[in-house]
């Protein structure tokens, strides 16, 4: 056989190949342009208009969070925008934080050697995990929460906090100017901290002796602050909320949308993050212990330098997707009206402005935009943690 | 000490040894309780609190849902407060006078034989491809992917020339549309999830690069904006006279969504099918889709067989985002159920959710032990 015959069958194949390639260029194309234009259509024919222009246009409806200053009668539909995309990070944060450890917590109960507590933790876990977050949700609003005593019988909470169904009312915090010097001592107790931890690595990698830091760094990092607290005065006072007939003025208030969110989020997620910080640390082999209890390390050092950055190692990926799920899952706010992203932007502003295609774009585009920028992080943290092959 | 003489050196012992004191047991009721709850001051602290846990919560549970619960009346006054009874419970009787409701939504009565045609019709579908021993389990993937959604089809929507009246989408409700959404959701993100995870591993650069930005889109975004998008976009892209109806939009949202799940889990699979089986089939001289046809996708759908099941139970719970759309689904209908002022009363929500989350909770809890076990039955399967 010559060379020109033997290559010719490939030849075609690459051929048809780059056919099916273009046909599904075209065929993708053709779809958007069709799609396109019987958008144009039908939103000519409802009188819809198009167009990013709407950003500037004034709201005109209320938001009953609000994290940055927002008046219904004067701000724009950007600022409302901004306004839910705080109260999504508000959330997503602190349930963050809050499923994370109690997710750890209940991840290592479930390997307890106590049976007991091993089996709540398994129970809570596949209760959680097997029923819909949505109607975690919906029963923490309407079971839980609207069950609270309502204003005339306020639950008067110790420090002056207000709890009744219509939110939880805590004394705000009202900074005077010398808090400023507080916020800076503790920046600069954290930056000793680090440079303390530093040096006190360095100094066991080169002599061999361990140097304790653990009070210096926690004098460095709480009593800094405190000193400069007390040195600039006590600079901060609390506005303590007021039980009045018809609603409670001042404080902090916490809505019960809030709550019920917050607390079905972390409740939920800390199932998943369990069973994955369960997995982690199983994944850990025995024989690692064995080795690091023969070399003499006490259990906590055991735990700390051989068991916990092994297992953190598996934990971390999955960890962050779990984080991911958070974030995006916040979006059922819409379902008990918490002014969320969602709810503020491809619900209200999308029913008074009509133009479903740039909202969705622009709410669809934040959610993505938040996915890319962790699992870029997550890529760099996969290659940083890489087990290095000798 | 003194039975070993120091002065001899001989190492015999003259004397017998001290009695020890019998080993704590091991076996046994109270060997178990001291190696599991009582081993350590901490343990037993744990233990404790543990057990005051669970003597504080399950008889109230048990108080609640079923002593102090009222089980039949037709409305609210039965679940009220009363000289007779100070402290009611659950208010059963609310879940049994609209239990048709939740099943089946508004779907006429006398047309419900249908429905329940249907859902056997899925339960034999459903066996047949799930019992890893089932014979034919080739024909029952057809039934399953192709017979049964005409079948469904037919059956829930009507057709008039074989004598079945159309019952439109907005009457169904319910379990029934719970189900629907959930089994329209696995058949076609199923078959699509594997050609976008093919597509994926393509050696085609607008194939791949395709495949990708869909897959990565999906996963992206909230299935809410998912379904907002399917329900209040897609009406305007197709010609007006063409826009689809309300169930059919969230399906199309939901299924296009689950599929690029699924993409993820079959390319898992596929890249445990070990290389040597794509050399060996191309050294036979298999075209590409004979060799992912009858060599690689059925072992690498064996294997990740689990993890599709994991990921249909996720669907089966995202299901209840169709609420959201305004699609009366279980959790919807129990909404509506609540909020009829017939019905107000103070422990109707507790036991309309309790309701619900048993329903999802049999349903879940079921498909992840049949998940686990499938699990098991592989790594057996493997080991040889």
């Amino acid at each position: 056989m010559t060379d020109e015959a033997r290559r010719a069958p490939r030849r075609t194949r690459r051929l048809g190949g780059v056919a099916i390639q273009i046909g599904l260029v075209v065929l993708v194309a053709a779809l958007a342009y069709g799609a396109i234009l019987n958008a144009a259509q039908n939103l000519a024919r409802a009188h819809i208009a198009s167009g990013f222009g709407f950003w500037n246009n004034t709201a005109g409806f209320d938001i009953s969070q609000t994290l940055i200053s927002y008046s219904a009668s004067t701000s724009t539909f950007g600022r409302a925008f901004w306004v839910g995309l705080l109260n999504t990070l508000l959330v997503a944060a602190i349930g963050i934080v809050l499923a994370t450890v109690l997710g750890f917590i209940v991840g290592i109960a479930r390997l307890s050697h106590n049976w007991l507590v091993a089996r709540l933790a398994s129970g809570y876990v596949e209760l959680i995990r097997n029923v819909p977050l949505l109607l975690q949700i919906l029963f923490w609003y309407h079971a839980v929460l609207q069950s609270l005593p309502k204003l005339r019988d306020s639950i008067a909470l110790p420090g002056g906090g207000i709890l009744n169904n219509r939110g939880l009312f805590l004394p705000r915090p009202l900074f005077a100017p010398g808090f400023a010097v507080v916020i800076g001592a503790a920046l600069l107790g954290i930056v000793a901290m680090l440079l303390l931890r530093w040096w006190a690595r360095r100094r066991q990698a080169q002599t061999g002796a361990q140097v304790r830091v653990l009070w210096p760094a926690l004098g460095l990092v709480c009593g800094l602050p405190l000193a400069a607290f007390a040195l600039t005065g006590f600079p901060l006072g609390f506005e303590i909320p007021d039980l009045g007939r018809f609603n409670v003025r001042g404080g902090l208030e916490v809505l019960p949308e809030f709550a019920a969110l917050l607390i079905a989020l972390s409740v939920y997620t800390a199932a998943f993050i369990a069973e994955v910080v369960r997995a982690g640390i199983l994944a850990v082999p025995r024989g690692q212990v064995e080795a690091a209890q023969a070399l003499g390390l006490r259990a906590r050092s055991t735990l700390r330098l051989v068991v916990v950055p092994q297992a953190m190692r598996v934990i971390v990926p999955p960890l962050t997707g779990q984080y991911l799920n958070l974030i995006k899952n916040s979006s059922l706010a819409v379902a008990i009206a918490y002014p969320d992203l969602v709810q503020v932007f491809a619900g209200s502003v999308l029913n008074i402005t009509g133009q479903a295609v740039e909202v969705i774009a622009i709410t669809m585009a934040v959610y993505l935009a938040i996915s890319l920028f962790t699992s870029s992080l997550m890529n760099l943290y996969g290659r940083a943690t890489m087990v290095v092959e000798r | 000490m003194s039975a070993i003489e120091q002065d001899s050196l001989s190492y015999l012992r003259r004397a017998p040894a001290e009695r020890l004191s019998p080993p704590a047991a091991r076996a046994g009721l109270f060997g178990w309780l001291r190696a599991n709850l009582l081993s350590s001051p901490a343990n037993i602290a744990l233990t404790l609190v543990c057990v005051l846990f669970i003597a504080w919560a399950f008889p109230s549970l048990l108080q609640f849902f079923f002593i102090d619960a009222v089980w039949s009346g037709a409305d609210r006054e039965v679940c009220l407060a009363s000289p007779a009874q100070p402290h009611p419970g659950a208010c059963w009787a609310f879940v049994r006078v609209w239990f048709s409701y939740f099943v089946y939504g508004f779907y006429p009565t006398g047309q419900r034989w249908r429905v329940d045609l249907f859902f056997l019709a899925l339960a034999f579908g459903v066996v047949w491809l799930l019992r890893l021993s089932a014979p034919r389990r080739d024909l029952g993937a057809l039934y399953f992917f192709v017979v049964l959604p005409v079948l469904s089809f037919l059956l829930l929507h009507g057709a008039p020339y074989i004598g079945l009246s159309v019952v439109p989408t907005a009457l169904w409700g319910g379990i029934l549309v719970t189900i629907v959404v959930a089994t329209i959701g696995i058949v076609f993100s199923l078959p699509f999830g594997v050609l976008l995870a093919l597509g994926r591993r393509s050696d085609k650069p607008v194939v791949r690069l395709f495949a990708i930005g869909f897959i990565e889109f999906v996963r992206g975004v909230p299935l809410i904006t998912v379904l907002f998008m399917a329900s209040v976009m897609l009406p305007l892209f197709v010609p007006e006279q063409w826009a689809p109806d309300k169930l059919l939009r969230a399906l199309i949202g939901v299924a296009l969504f689950a599929s690029a799940y699924m993409a993820e889990m079959v390319r898992g699979g596929l890249a445990a099918v070990p290389r040597g089986q794509y050399e060996a089939s191309r050294a036979l001289g298999l075209t590409y889709w004979r060799m992912m046809g009858l060599v690689i996708l059925p072992q690498a759908l064996r294997v990740t067989l689990p993890n599709i099941v994991n990921t249909f139970i996720g669907l089966f719970k995202d299901t209840t985002l169709v609420f959201v759309v305004g699609i009366f689904d279980l959790l919807r209908t129990i909404e509506a159920a609540r909020a009829d002022p017939k019905w107000a009363a103070p422990n109707v929500a507790v036991t309309g959710y309790a309701f619900a989350a048993l329903f999802y909770f049999v349903c879940c809890y079921g498909m992840s032990r049949y998940a686990q076990s499938v699990e098991t039955r592989l790594a057996r399967g493997g080991r040889r």
